[in-house]
């Protein structure tokens, strides 16, 4: 599974969102989540990445988030 | 080791503001605070005073205990600010109820019952003491600013009591603080007309910064639940209730799927009362102990986390 896989899999999970409709473009925005949930998911992409991610205003698509997460696995 | 909660107790304004009301003078709706908060009215302050709402709830709780004010051996209230600096609020707490005993102030903000309940202990324990009464007090509506909408929807005011005797009821207690070096969550004070003075204090109502207070108040319910649960040997499964400091449903939902507890385990009234910050939690207990949803023996967790930054949590067998 790729990085974006999992982090729209868990989107999808936790906010009771079909998968298939996420993608790399997509915003928070666009998936309807305000700004608590995107502080829930970031909480649950560092369970599963065992990454730490600083909250910033730059995170604004689920692309960025994975670019994020991979940056700091390597 | 330790008390048994003998009584509960508690009290808050008659005026009642409602999203809708709040609408009225500010850019939010019903359910833009419904949604993001769980929160649908407060209580706030009009001719009363913190001290009265204080008052009031130690007096019901002491009812509630069978214990006269004269048999108290110390008055311990946690609040932000009582109605001056000094008397503090325990002291003036102490005049009205006509006791004689020791009393002071204990300010940890929204974690100050928790807190308390463990500076109770240690008087208890130590032999210092044999009956306690524990009042947490906030008037958070003159924290706040009330043109900032993001911030002053979510707050209301109340007291919550308890009478603690020397027993066996504490099973496990947690407090942590970390000197919070970011800023997220300030209340400025009066700063005097010194007129030598030199320095910029912050603005007299609360700012938070709300997305990494979610994330702080998450990960330490979470932290400190389990800690205790382990201290005492317990499972989630085990407890009857957990009493959280009432601050946000979300972050309530957000703590509970990760700890695995049902919905019916965690209490709330945080839809009645907004955030109360210290008295959140024993305002709800009073709530449970009155309406006969507790019986001798549940078992109870109480978390809290706020400014300072702070947080406690502890497991009671009631």
């Amino acid at each position: 599974m790729t990085t974006l896989e999992k982090v729209s899999a868990i989107i999808a999970e936790a906010k009771d969102l079909d998968a298939q409709d996420i993608t790399a473009e997509s915003t928070f925005e666009d998936l309807g989540l305000d700004s608590l949930d995107t502080v829930d998911l970031i909480m649950n992409f560092e369970d599963e990445f065992g990454v730490t991610l600083e909250m910033s205003e730059d995170l604004k698509t689920v692309g960025d988030v994975v670019e994020l997460i991979d940056s700091l696995r390597e | 080791m330790s008390f048994t909660i003998l009584g509960t107790g508690s009290a808050h304004p008659k005026y009642v503001l409602t999203n809708d009301k709040l609408s009225e003078f500010l850019d939010t709706s019903d359910e833009w605070i419904t949604t993001r908060t769980g929160i649908k009215t407060r209580y706030i302050s009009t001719d009363e005073t913190l001290c009265g709402l204080a008052t009031s709830a130690s007096r019901h709780a002491l009812e509630a205990a069978g214990v006269g004010a004269g048999e108290l051996d110390l008055i311990l209230v946690s609040t932000l600010q009582g109605d001056c600096l000094t008397p503090s609020l325990s002291c003036m707490l102490q005049r009205e109820l006509g006791a004689q005993c020791p009393a002071f102030d204990i300010n940890a903000a929204c974690s100050g019952f928790l807190y308390a309940l463990q500076t109770a202990a240690a008087f208890l324990d130590s032999g210092r003491a044999e009956t306690v009464l524990v009042c947490a007090a906030e008037m958070m509506s003159k924290q706040v600013d009330w043109t900032d909408r993001a911030t002053c929807v979510l707050f209301g005011d109340g007291a919550g009591s308890v009478v603690l005797k020397k027993g066996s009821g504490l099973r496990a207690m947690r407090l942590t603080a970390r000197g919070d070096d970011r800023d997220l969550l300030v209340i400025g004070s009066h700063s005097g007309n010194n007129p030598f003075a030199q320095v910029q204090y912050p603005a007299p109502w609360l700012s938070m910064a709300g997305g990494e207070v979610f994330r702080f108040a998450v990960t330490s319910m979470v932290h400190d639940i389990r800690t205790v649960l382990e201290q005492s040997g317990l499972t989630a499964k085990e407890i009857k209730y957990v009493v959280p400091h009432q601050a946000n449903l979300r972050i309530l939902k957000a703590a509970a799927e990760r700890l695995k507890l049902d919905e019916g385990q965690v209490v709330t009234g945080l839809e009645r009362y907004g955030n109360t910050s210290s008295a959140s939690i024993p305002l709800v207990l009073d709530e449970l102990a009155r309406d006969g949803r507790l019986s001798r023996g549940d078992i109870l967790v109480f978390s809290a986390f706020g400014g300072g930054l702070t947080t406690g949590a502890c497991v009671i067998e009631y």
